[in-house]
């Protein structure tokens, strides 16, 4: 293939590199008006009063905005398919405050300074209510988060807001009890994951104006460009079709931008005073009033028998959604459904699931989205039994490994097309050096090296709901534009889909040019999450090359005088015999024909939904090294061996795979939102919450155990979150390894290791 | 209390710039604001590296400064090294070491400054050197790899310049 599987560049590179404009704050208007945000200092209180009049009069204030002015119609912020099934829960502003960052007012002034002068001039009485923190204690709590009269639910989530309860459900296939009577050994544990931030480097940004045509257009560093238009218009009450949703380059979102953060304050804003604004958050805002991971408590039961093999695995989690429920009922369904499938020789599974309301900023998503959390929960479990059976973790795996050709009830009953998790096992444990350092290797007296692993899975979207439309347009030159809805937020997925455009069409790269997205101009697409731009995006273009290949023939058989049956495309011509005998005419000058005067110029259009969501898999293998007097665990060689079908663009897969891998480890050792006693988050800095810099890291190396995925675009299948999801539990069987510590939370610091070791000494 | 706006004058990537600004103006303010919209803010901790210009051809963070520093003095942005910028950029895309990619004018201004700066960096050199610009998508391996092999690159170059013609004086052994 000319260009698919191959490390072609990405298409932005060099603008990006050299610094060209092309965000949303470079593209802004220098006259926008500037929106800022009063937040509330409470994590629970009812606005008894506001006071804005000071605060209206001061210079350069358009307007101040509170709960009295907003719509009234419920909503929920997470971008998703309608009708969604995160609850509708919030309004831009509310009479409740719910966590410490909840919006109180909304200012516009044509300043900064202005708008900061603003906010400090309203004054506003709150009636403080007890909040609740801790997930387990929200559920029947006296304290009831949600007590709104229209709160609704779209599906039944199994929800109870009187109770905080915003999901739950259960999931079983199999005798669990029999599985569990049978077995020889038996593991019950409680892992525990925290609250992350995505940390992306472009905190969350908009402007809006009005057009022309008396349109509201939002220009966002969004991935979900067509949720944005349905959100807003539901939430500011007006008609889809009054709102266009622009995106241009965005400096990266790992899901944190797959929910609406930074859009309404200035919508509603140039909606209410006709002029452009826009809203930068500072980093600050962004730790503390966007969404977070989903902190999970996951208790694992697994039984088996004396010779290794998982009878019966059984998860029970409990997830905090915090105030909000973005997400909520959907995360803590993969830290089932996307991680028990991976030992489908298992003959009974449950999973048991409940979603709490706290008074925590609200949860949404975040790479790996629940499956993540499971990951830590399940391959710990496994790295304890393992022990427990006095087996090498790996041989245990893959004894127990699902297997291309299976049916995975816990999977949604999807068969396995695709699979080369073996391998993966078998090339990580060489690349790491397994056998030579398993369990551990003491380097001196006060330091050792140690191995651990892990495997995971993922999907390649959502099957039978999220769509992707594309267009692919014949221009005059004979160049093509390749039209999708699909947001590029740094994965390169503009690139992707030309290279799989450029090998249908048999063309050059340079013939594909890529629009921005623009949803008065791109073709529908629920957007870029859940790991679903090159599988279903990526079909649609394939779809679409080809109904244009058939169109160009057609016309070219007019031109020609010939059969169409007859007649070849080479990418450069359509002839009938050879391309530079008689009956044979260029794309170009095809194209250049079309243009003029024939009424037909050449476009076509597919749509994907894909019925399966074929996982795709990775093993993850750490090398550490452990001071056993600080506890200190440097992570000093990572290898991670991945099978995502075939990598369209091996360059790119690679680097994300080294970049999940890294936001992995940060996971594991460090990453920790915390609040205060009153709700206060004390990390909302990277100051505070620190990401891994260069120097935190050692060796991260990447290869790829390719199958060929057949329902995907050329074979492939998903990248982007399946590469997260090994650092913390492969890290945490490390530690266990090198001093004997099993740490069951997240992060994992070198206190705990410390603590871990004085307790095994008493 | 607010204090009298008063006026700076500055070259910018060689050209000079008289302006009259606000006191409390920080360095990143004043040059998007000029339209040097390459220079990027990624925190308000001085934390992040993205806002990375030189003043006097050394690296500074421009969100942790004031414009009024930057009186008398000349300051660079990747809009002043574009030669350069682009030469280095061929490197990051062959690895696809660009991801969303706003993370890069800072890293690529400190890295035309380290090679300023340092003879033949090791990979620690070169780590400890750049530890300040923090990039979210990458973790950095593919980066550390188009550094190398445009490092490598130059110096292939020079040696390769000076041996050809060792009457002229080499090129880009600045
Ligand atoms: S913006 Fe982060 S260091 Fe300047
Ligand atoms: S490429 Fe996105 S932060 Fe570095």
């Amino acid at each position: 293939m000319r260009h698919v599987n191959q490390g072609i560049p990405k298409l932005d590179a060099k603008a990006l590199i050299t610094g060209r404009p092309a965000y949303t704050d470079d593209l802004a208007p220098a006259n926008c008006l500037v929106v800022k945000v009063l937040r509330s200092p409470h994590a629970f209180a009812k606005i008894n009063a506001i006071d804005t009049a000071a605060a209206e009069q001061l210079p350069g204030v358009a307007c101040v905005i509170t709960h009295r002015d907003v719509p009234r119609h419920r909503f929920t912020m997470a971008g998703q398919s309608f009708p969604e099934p995160s609850p509708y829960d919030r309004l831009i502003l509310d009479r409740l405050v719910r966590y410490v960052g909840d919006p109180v007012a909304i200012v516009a002034a044509e300043t900064e300074r202005q708008a900061d002068r603003a906010l400090k001039a309203i004054k506003v009485d709150y009636e403080v209510l007890e909040p609740v923190f801790d997930p387990a204690k929200a559920l029947d709590h006296p304290s009831i988060i949600h007590p709104e009269a229209d709160y609704h639910v779209n599906h039944d989530i199994g929800n109870d807001p009187n109770r905080n309860l915003c999901a739950s459900g259960e999931f079983c296939a199999g005798d669990l009890a029999a599985a569990f009577a049978a077995a020889d050994v038996t593991v019950d544990q409680t892992y525990e994951t925290r609250a992350n931030n995505q940390a992306m480097m472009e905190t969350f940004r908009t402007f809006c104006y009005m057009d022309h045509s008396e349109r509201l257009t939002i220009v966002s560093a969004t991935q979900i460009p067509f949720h944005v238009r349905s959100i807003t218009a539901r939430a500011l009450g007006i008609p889809k079709q009054k709102i266009r949703v622009i995106k241009p380059r965005i400096g990266a979102g790992f899901g944190a931008k797959q929910t609406l953060v930074s859009e309404l304050f200035p919508a509603l804003v140039t909606l209410k005073t006709g002029k452009p604004s826009k809203m930068v958050f500072s980093r600050k805002e962004s730790f503390t009033a966007s969404t977070s991971r989903h902190a999970m408590r996951i208790r694992v039961r697994l039984a088996a028998d004396r010779a290794g093999n998982v009878l019966g695995i059984h998860m029970d989690t409990l997830s905090n959604t915090g105030a909000y429920g973005e997400h909520g009922p959907t995360t803590v369904g993969l830290s089932g459904h996307k991680t028990m499938p991976l030992y489908n020789k298992a003959k009974a599974i449950k999973f048991t699931y409940k979603v709490a309301y706290t008074n925590t900023m609200s949860a949404g998503a975040f790479r790996g989205y629940g499956a993540t959390q499971g990951t830590f929960a399940l391959e710990s479990a496994m790295n304890e039994l393992a022990e427990k059976l006095n087996m090498d973790p790996l041989d245990l795996r893959l004894k127990n490994l699902v297997a291309q050709g299976e049916v995975m009830p816990g999977y949604y009953g999807e068969k396995l097309n695709s699979c080369t998790l073996a391998d993966c096992i078998r090339r990580g444990k060489e690349m790491i050096g397994w056998d030579a350092n398993h369990p551990c290797r003491q380097i001196s007296k006060t330091k050792v090296r140690a191995v651990g692993a892990a495997i995971t899975m993922q999907g390649s979207g959502i099957p039978n709901i999220d769509t992707a439309s594309v267009e692919i347009r014949l221009q005059d030159d004979g160049f093509y534009t390749l039209m999708i809805g699909a947001a590029d937020m740094g994965t390169g997925c503009d690139t992707i889909l030309a290279q799989m455009a450029a090998e249908v069409l048999c063309c050059d790269m340079d013939r594909i040019i890529v629009s921005q997205v623009d949803t008065d101009h791109s073709p529908y697409d629920t957007g870029s999450y859940a790991s679903s731009t090159t599988f279903v995006t990526g079909t649609s273009v394939i779809k679409a090359g080809k109904a244009l290949i058939e169109k160009m023939i057609t016309m070219a058989a007019g031109t020609l005088k010939a059969d169409p049956g007859d007649l070849e495309f080479n990418g450069t011509a359509i002839f009938a015999g050879s391309p530079d005998g008689k009956k044979a005419i260029t794309v170009e000058a095809l194209a250049r024909k079309l243009a003029v005067g024939n009424g037909a110029c050449l476009s076509a259009t597919a749509t994907h939904s894909s019925p399966v969501s074929p996982p795709p898999f990775m093993a993850g293998f750490a090398n550490i090294e452990l001071d056993l007097e600080t506890g200190k665990v440097v992570v000093k060689d990572y290898v991670g061996i991945v099978d995502c079908g075939t990598p369209i663009n091996p360059n790119l897969a690679r680097v994300q795979a080294e970049g999940g891998i890294v936001q992995g480890i940060g996971m594991a050792l460090y990453e920790d939102i915390t609040y205060n006693s009153a709700g206060k988050m004390m990390n909302s800095s990277f100051m505070q919450y620190k990401i891994p810099s260069r120097k935190d890291i050692g060796d991260i190396r990447v290869a790829f155990e390719s199958s060929y995925e057949p329902s995907g675009p050329f074979g492939a299948k998903s990248i982007g979150e399946v590469v997260i999801n090994t650092p913390a539990p492969a890290i945490a069987n490390a530690i266990a390894n090198a001093c004997g510590v099993r740490l069951r939370h997240l992060p994992m610091t070198a206190e705990d290791v410390v603590m871990g070791l004085h307790a095994r000494e008493r | 209390m607010q204090l009298k706006n008063f006026s700076i004058s500055c070259k910018i990537n060689g050209r000079t710039y008289e302006e009259n600004i606000a006191p409390d103006r920080t360095l990143i303010e004043f040059l998007r604001g000029l339209g040097f919209l390459s220079v990027k803010q990624g925190c308000d901790t001085s934390n992040c590296g993205l806002c990375t210009v030189w003043l006097d051809g050394t690296p500074v963070l421009s969100c942790s400064m004031l414009a009024a520093r930057a009186n008398g003095r000349a300051i660079t942005t990747i809009e002043g090294v574009q030669e350069e910028a682009t030469a280095f950029a061929g490197f990051m895309a062959a690895q696809g070491a660009d991801q969303c990619g706003f993370c890069s004018p800072g890293l690529v201004m400190n890295i035309l400054a380290m090679e300023r700066e340092l003879d033949d960096p090791t990979p620690e050199d070169i780590k400890h050197y750049l530890a300040g610009n923090l990039c979210r998508c990458t973790g950095y391996a593919s980066q550390m790899r188009a550094i190398e092999a445009y490092l490598a690159a130059k110096t292939a170059k020079t040696a390769a310049a000076t041996t050809a013609a060792p009457a002229a004086p080499a090129e880009g052994g600045a």
